[in-house]
């Protein structure tokens, strides 16, 4: 066998500023899998944030910086879907194709890497998780990453997410009525408030009329402004990441 | 410049109202679903649309010279029009010629892109739109807020004032058979009494120089078979190769638009009849200056409203938000690079959706991240600019935002709620803002590998 292959982590700004525990579960599954996962300290953000705002100086910054920063790892893996296809398909004219070719195949969402590389058939997970939980497909992980198949299309469905998640004991996972956008969308959340708020609220009912009170997702961000919405109500539904339920270390609940 | 975001959260005041119009285009949209299930090589139908388009648009010039000349073979009279003041002068003059003052229109979003009603009622011409959506919108002086169900933003009981003022109905029924009943015995009049008929055009046979116009009452065949005089408008986007590839589209187009396996009238326009003349406009209007360009694709747009269906900020902003002709994704990307309509490429979170549901495969959530780069360049964005600077430049300096999230961090657990939420955290407005973890990962991860 080859050497230990070196798995680069990428987390997100947000996830190490206020969710340590989503990058923390992320370093454990994935080292749980015999890799040697190394988390670059300098690393900075995707890029993510400017790029869709147009603003093409300060996003390609980030690009080149991203590229420098991880191009010497085996693999890339980040626990965020949105980040990960900003790696995919917007650094296109920032940086050589020739590059882009040899680097964005290495770049993985966490499930699509557990499902993808180390293989669904040798996924094992220790810490059952007995409850009734709603699954938030995530637009970016969804219909960029395909991570499964979305209601518009006419294509067999198939979801990477659920299959993994379903190899977790006793959990019961539950979709929604609707693949819908939960309205986040970045600055969108900010520039159009009023219709985020609106799409959170209608996407955190539909869990609610399949009986659920805790939804996951890939996206931490997604999950924070739902999150953020549900306080605000007062409802007790709970958002956790796909990670934290994947590692057993979801607060407040034995594994 | 369009502030789409004033103009949906005026929308979203009426709760109960927006949660009808999102469920009503919703229940489009899942007509959409359970008919395109219905065959299997749906996928491979799109794929054909988006190559038979794209093929077109490289060879716009050739297919369009050969669909003018088929035409005048076939009897048909073809004009050019640059802009929408060309249009408007031909369609004038043409029924200048024939003295034409009742004119009935069918639906055609050219000519609203164009104002042709406006201007040839300023040239004394009665324009009744047909369409029983165009016709209420038309009635309540309003604008079409979709472009298949142009009155989607108007509740029957609105219809029934609207009708009993214009056409004095019986003020309280709403029964959408009952009106719509009355709607056709009105029309019917205009029918009878009009001296021309004005239509759009979904598709023009290069190869037969002839074209097809879709509709599902019918009221382009009714316009067109009384009047001597039929003027068809169409964008020179509209051409494809030949009949061959036209079942592709018809098949594509009723099933995206509305769920149906084909629209109840599918009319061929192959010449005039004796005695009568069959005009067709082809209209540029800007079109040509995306040809080569990257959003050239836009092009291929079929007109089946598909992505507004389907889109969750449209559905719950309303049409008449996004200020353009043509409203929703493809609206917002076909006029997202004026700076009046900067924000309108902002009026997505990008979700992609409407990308899977386009009958031609147009990349419009890419198009609209693509329109962002100019949007952003727009005055009123100074603001928005130099916040993203800012937070670029933070970014940046890992150590620097290190430091200051430590202090927010700080900052969110001891400070008093009116410290936090306040008018200028706009993301407190509707949410609470995250519970944040005392440490970082940065912090705990040094910990845990030294």
């Amino acid at each position: 066998m080859s050497k230990k292959k070196i798995i680069g982590l990428f987390i997100p700004c947000y996830i190490d500023d206020f969710y340590p525990n989503v990058a923390l579960s992320t370093l454990e599954i994935l080292e749980a899998y015999g890799f040697d996962v190394d988390y670059p300290l300098n690393q900075r953000c995707c890029g993510q944030p400017f790029l869709n705002n147009g603003m093409k100086k300060e996003g390609g910054v980030f690009a080149r910086n991203f590229l420098e920063t991880f191009r010497e790892y085996d693999y890339i893996v980040a626990p965020a879907g949105s980040c990960v296809a900003t790696v995919r398909y917007r650094y296109k004219g920032f940086i050589e194709d020739s590059e882009l070719d040899d680097f964005t195949p290495k770049v993985f969402e966490l499930c699509e890497f557990l499902y993808d590389v180390i293989g669904v058939e040798n996924l094992s997970f220790k810490h059952p998780f007995p409850y009734r939980v709603g699954l938030h497909n995530s637009c970016h992980s969804l219909r960029e990453l395909e991570l499964g198949s979305s209601s518009e299309q006419n294509i067999p469905q198939f979801s990477k997410i659920k299959a993994i998640l379903s190899k977790v004991d006793g959990i019961d996972i539950v979709e929604p009525s609707k693949d819908e956008c939960c309205g986040f969308g970045g600055t969108f959340s900010i520039q159009e408030s009023a219709i985020s708020a609106k799409m959170g609220r209608d996407r955190i009912r539909d869990h609610q009329n399949q009986a659920v009170d805790i939804i996951t997702g890939v996206d931490r961000s997604c999950l924070m402004h739902m999150e953020g919405l549900a306080r605000r109500d007062k409802t007790s539904m709970r958002f956790i990441h796909i990670a934290e339920i994947l590692a057993g270390r979801v607060e407040g609940f034995d594994g | 410049m369009v502030e789409h975001s004033l103009r949906a959260k005026e929308f979203l005041k009426d709760l109960k109202y927006v949660n009808w119009h999102n469920q009503a285009l919703w229940y489009v949209r899942q007509k959409r679903d359970l008919a395109i299930k219905s065959i299997p090589e749906w996928e491979e139908l799109r794929e054909k649309a988006e190559e038979i388009k794209s093929h077109t648009l490289e060879y716009l010039g050739y297919y369009l010279e050969s669909f003018e000349a088929k035409a005048i073979e076939n009897g048909i009279e073809v004009f050019w029009a640059e802009d929408a003041k060309e249009l408007q002068e031909i369609v004038g003059n043409i029924l200048k010629q024939e003295g034409a003052k009742r004119v009935v229109k069918s639906k055609s979003m050219l000519t609203e892109e164009c104002e042709l009603n406006p201007y040839l009622e300023s040239q004394g011409i009665e324009v009744t739109d047909t369409d029983l959506g165009e016709r209420i919108v038309q009635l309540a002086n309003d604008r079409p807020s979709h472009i298949v169900l142009p009155a989607i933003h108007i509740k029957k009981e609105q219809v029934s004032e609207i009708f009993a003022k214009n056409l004095g109905t019986n003020p309280n029924i709403s029964e959408p058979f009952i009106l719509t009943r009355e709607a056709r015995k009105a029309l019917r009049e205009n029918f009878y009494k009009a001296d021309a008929a004005i239509t759009g055009v979904n598709f023009a046979l290069a190869k037969e120089g002839g074209f097809v116009v879709c509709t599902n009452e019918g009221n382009a065949d009714l316009g067109t078979a009384l009047p001597n005089l039929h003027i068809a408008c169409m964008g020179l986007e509209k051409v494809i190769p030949s009949s061959q590839e036209l079942g592709i589209f018809t098949r594509l187009l009723a099933r995206s638009a509305t769920g149906q396996a084909i629209t109840a009238y599918t009319s061929h326009f192959f010449k005039p009849r004796v005695g009568s003349r069959l005009c067709v406009v082809i209209v540029d209007n800007g079109r040509s200056k995306r040809l080569g360009k990257k959003d050239e694709k836009l092009l291929s747009c079929i007109r089946c409203g598909a992505c507004m269906n389907t889109c969750p900020v449209y559905r719950r902003s309303g049409g008449h938000s996004y200020e353009s002709v043509i409203p929703g994704p493809i609206g917002s990307a076909l006029s997202g690079s004026l700076f009046e309509y900067a924000s309108l490429p902002f009026a997505c979170t990008l979700c992609s959706s409407c990308d899977m549901v386009c009958p031609s495969k147009i990349d419009l959530h890419h198009q609209l991240y693509l329109k962002r780069y100019e949007a952003i360049k727009a005055p009123e964005y100074k603001t928005k600019r130099r916040i993203l600077k800012m937070v670029a430049l933070l970014l940046n300096h890992p150590r620097l935002r290190r430091f200051i999230m430590k202090i927010f961090r700080v900052f969110v657990d001891l400070a008093p709620r009116s410290l936090i939420y306040n008018r200028f955290n706009i993301w407190g407005e509707e949410r609470e803002i995250p519970k944040v973890s005392k440490r970082s990962f940065y912090e705990i991860y040094k910990e845990i590998k030294k």
